[in-house]
């Protein structure tokens, strides 16, 4: 079954860029044998350039030249520009591009309603051509930001497309929300604006935060400049690294912020792609994490976020790795799930790990976790059994959790102080197809979804009482 | 008689695989400990019911493989080849891309009917390659999507295009604590769908079985294939041929019609639970030693006392008073009350063995005879290196509990509505729920009372 990533905007392309090269770099490490297979197919196309412009697929046997299935929008050229340039330069083909030169200056009015208007007939027909290339189309991923134009505004309206266009297909995505010290000034709008489409439009959500992948990387880089390890870390196992990856080029500073979220995804998908004793399909998520429509935002951790060189993994290291998956300092956006209320829980887990290890560590972290009153075993777990590379294991957690709520509460605090102010309304109001209900709408939405936030929170701790069953006559 | 297996879903394809395994190892071996003629015997037994020959030797397995993804089939045919022992017909296996995504009707109204005709012929060429058919065995777990809701769906297809023959559902009970979150709802809407198409549900509980690979065979990490071997050595030591009961010409030649006779008089009643002793980690076996009568009491008191495995049973539960009729609400607690048992003994001396406390009275419910209530089979053929097996299939309040919580957790997740949606978009509503959960209701209260 195939997932099938959009990159919309700086940002996202930045992220698609890193994802492709991991990717390759994930399938590279278990692909002995250059054979296209199954696992394979999940992100790329065979194809054998050699019969010029018609690039037929090939499905079966040995790997000519890899494809990836992807769209990369953005409407200012440098980001495209230098993955076209990049060792990545193959892997894509101008078929799947829409770019554009001026940029929609921070602006989401410009993204999705000028852009939007002006790219729509362009976008369909290529992704029609994308789909028609996939035998099984699952899953589509918008990578994007929150707080820009393009990735913003052009990115949710490409979700209202993918929703139009193609209903059945389930539409993840990772979104980066904006930080308080963001230099964008207008990110608030923006974020707000978009929250509503994906309120409205998203199975499910992935929400982001650049401040909480900062500090990934800086504990990362202290834990290797202090020398607390004993023995040398693993260069290729770093969560942040793109050590074994075709970039060869200087790393630039958000490269490693961005691994993160490369990382996050390839681990979503990988029972999808490959085999395991119990398997994971990204419908599975959705199903399974999303009890009512509009609680879709799932709260991620990935662990472990980097291995030592000695091969040997003891079981409490193994536990070592659950505990950090509810920690704090390892969730991707600002927010402690131990302290709030978990309306379900799934548990990814990659390479050496069997169901006792499983069954064991959520027995041991449970009583520490608040569960909602109906879903007191909330958990969907996986067992996939191919590691990320450099590591024998490895686990995702995905939490929908009350926890988001103080994100949503602050964008919404940001929004209100430029708004009351009215501060640079008249960029968006000038655009046509904008007004000030656009604008009072979209705030409307966010308020609604923290209100059943703190519903749900308000119930946490009450005494259970359980529904009396069905009577029958005896 | 011949059997076709159905393996429905990731877990039911896992499954098979190992009790194909396990059939073909346990005929292979030199353990039979007894005469060549009665191996010999046994030998082609199990390859009738289970295996059909082909040009090439090879013993192709009697099954059809069904999935909505690949990735499992495709494991499960090649490493079944790889073995040389035994393998799937290369053209037994349905498959789709994407999966149920856990959701039964998805799987049900969705995948069921889109997919009938090409599953169902598949099943049709299965059943002419036998020469008398048996019976189906389906093998699916009810927490996900495909073996619950497609394999409610190919149940009740079964039935209607097999209107005459056995069908006996293998059904995989999930950990308590989640694998799938939904998978209380899932598992409702399957048991009553069941219900109505199938003679009876052998259950199988992840957590018991669980326990037996922690406590009784060591093992330190315990994978899904560890359970899933003992389970494959749990039916195994049903379906492997034995000799009727007070017959020792042959073997028995309808082991799904004789187990659906023995065990299910009322069709109100049709849940069967397992239990099979010794078990243990297989290089203990040659260091250990059984007898009959200490097989025969603890497997009585498992049965009495409900327990799960061979170690904790409560020795303090006892049958109420022979002779006195005791009205359901008096009975002494945690009392398993039967309706009926069959008792299945494989090994060495296996004649001599007294199963007069299995006819006791006390331990069934009034409405059979003692002599109807109770059946054994037996073959001094000894089974899977065990010198002495001895297994247990019983209609009982077993999975009373169990049962009841499951329905319990459900239906409080109901009335808060979660997730309903997701079933909703396929076509299940609010009142097939309420259907589903008024039938298992239903059978709780049935069993509750005898």
């Amino acid at each position: 079954a195939v997932s099938l990533p959009f990159a919309v905007g700086q940002c996202g392309n930045q992220v698609g860029c890193r994802f492709w090269d991991l990717a390759l770099r994930e399938h590279a490490a278990v692909n002995k044998k250059g054979i296209y297979d199954e696992a394979l197919s999940s992100f790329f196309r065979n194809v054998d350039t050699r019969s010029g412009d018609n690039d037929p697929d090939i499905y079966k046997g040995k790997i000519y030249s890899l494809k990836a299935r992807a769209l990369l929008i953005d409407m200012e050229e440098g980001v495209v520009n230098e993955i076209l340039q990049g060792p990545l330069r193959d892997v894509f083909d101008s078929k799947q591009l829409i770019t554009d030169v001026s940029g929609s200056g921070n602006n989401w009015a410009v993204g999705h309603k000028i852009y939007g208007y002006q790219y729509r007939e362009n976008i369909v027909e290529k992704l029609r051509k994308t789909a028609e290339h996939c035998d099984c189309l699952q899953c589509f991923f918008i990578i994007h930001s929150m707080g820009g134009g393009t990735g913003s505004g052009l990115g949710t309206f490409v979700l209202n497309l993918l929703e139009e266009e193609f209903p059945e297909v389930y539409r993840f995505v990772t979104s980066v929300y904006p930080s308080g010290e963001d230099d964008v000034i207008t990110s608030p709008y923006n974020s707000v604006l978009a929250m509503k489409e994906l309120n409205e439009h998203a199975d499910c959500v992935l929400p982001i935060e650049n401040e909480s992948l900062f500090e990934i990387v800086n504990k990362i880089h202290q834990m290797i400049n202090s020398g607390k390890l004993g023995s040398t870390v693993k260069q290729n196992s770093l969560v942040t690294s793109s050590a074994g990856s075709a970039k060869t080029l200087q790393e630039k500073p958000f490269d490693a912020m961005n691994n993160i979220i490369a990382n996050l995804l390839l681990n979503l998908t990988s029972s999808a792609r490959f085999e395991g004793s119990l398997n994971m399909d990204l419908n599975e998520i959705s199903m399974n994490l999303v009890p009512f429509p509009r609680l879709h935002y799932l709260v991620s951790s990935l662990t472990p976020l980097y291995t030592l060189a000695d091969v040997n993994v003891p079981s409490r290291r193994l536990d070592q790795m659950f505990s950090d998956a509810f920690s704090r300092d390892h969730q991707l956006i600002q927010a402690d799930p131990k302290h709030s209320l978990y309306l379900a829980c799934a548990l990814l887990v990659r390479g050496n790990v069997q169901v006792s290890d499983l069954r064991r560590n959520i027995e041991r972290l449970k009583p520490s976790l608040h569960f909602v009153s109906w879903n007191q075993e909330g958990w969907k777990t996986g067992l996939c059994s191919v590691p990320p590379v450099g590591h024998s294991h490895s686990l995702l957690a995905l939490a929908n959790n009350t926890c988001v709520k103080p994100t949503f509460v602050e964008l919404k605090d940001r929004f209100m102080k430029l708004y009351k102010k009215k501060a640079h309304l008249h960029h968006y109001l000038q655009i046509d197809g904008m007004e000030q209900s656009c604008f009072s709408e979209a705030i409307s939405s966010l308020s609604d979804l923290i209100e059943e936030y703190s519903e749900l929170d308000a119930t946490k701790g009450e005494p259970r009482i359980d529904p009396s069953r069905l009577k029958i006559a005896v | 008689m011949s059997i076709v297996t159905v393996q429905l879903g990731q877990c039911g394809n896992q499954i098979g695989h190992e009790v194909f395994n396990a059939l073909c190892s346990d005929i292979r071996g030199t353990h039979g400990l007894c005469s060549k003629k009665e191996n010999e015997s046994y030998h082609d037994s199990c390859k009738e019911r289970f295996f059909c020959e082909e040009e090439s030797g090879v013993p192709v397995a009697r099954a059809v493989l069904v999935d909505m993804e690949p990735k499992v089939i495709s494991q499960t045919l090649s490493v079944a080849a790889s073995s040389g022992h035994w393998k799937y017909s290369s053209h037994s296996h349905f498959c789709q891309k994407q999966g149920s995504g856990n959701n039964w009707a998805n799987g049900y109204s969705v995948h069921g009917p889109r997919h009938k005709e090409a599953i169902m012929n598949l099943v049709q060429k299965e059943a002419e390659k036998c020469d008398r058919l048996g019976g189906f065995f389906t093998i699916m777990s009810m927490a996900g999507g495909t073996g619950s809701g497609l394999g409610a769906f190919v149940t009740q297809c079964l039935r209607d295009a097999f209107p005459s023959s056995f069908i006996l559902n293998h059904v995989i009970w999930p950990y308590g604590t989640g694998e799938v979150i939904v998978q209380n709802y899932n598992s409702v809407l399957t048991l009553s769908h069941l219900y109505q198409s199938s003679d009876a549900l052998l259950v199988h509980e992840n957590d018991v079985i669980h326990k037996i690979c922690a406590q009784l065979m060591n093992i330190k990490q315990i994978s899904f294939r560890d359970v899933n071997q003992v389970i494959a050595h749990q039916l195994g030591s049903i379906f492997q041929p034995t000799h009727p009961a007070g017959g020792s010409s042959g073997y028995s030649r309808n082991p799904l019609g004789d187990l659906m006779e023995t065990l299910v008089p009322h069709p109100e009643f049709k849940m069967l639970g397992l239990r099979n002793i010794p078990q243990m980690a297989e290089n203990s076996l040659p260091y250990s030693t059984f007898s009959w009568p200490g097989l025969i009491k603890h497997l009585r008191q498992m049965l009495i006392a409900n327990a799960k495995m061979e170690e904790g049973i409560d020795w303090q539960v006892r049958p109420p008073h022979p002779g006195s009729s005791i009205p359901s609400t008096n009975k002494p607690l945690h009392f398993n009350t039967s309706i009926a048992n069959l008792v299945i003994l494989r090994g060495k001396d296996v004649h001599s063995v007294d199963l007069g406390s299995f006819r006791d009275p006390s331990l069934y419910t009034s409405w059979l005879n003692p002599q109807d209530a109770f059946n054994a089979w037996k073959t001094p053929r000894a089974f899977n290196k065990y010198e002495k097996s001895a297994s247990l299939v019983s209609n009982s309040q077993f999975l009373l509990k169990p049962l009841d919580s499951i329905v319990g957790k459900a239906w409080n997740m109901f009335a808060s509505k979660a997730y309903i949606h997701q079933y909703t978009k396929f076509g299940i509503q609010e009142e097939d729920f309420l259907d589903c959960f008024t039938t298992l209701e239903q059978v709780i209260s049935s069993y509750t009372n005898l």
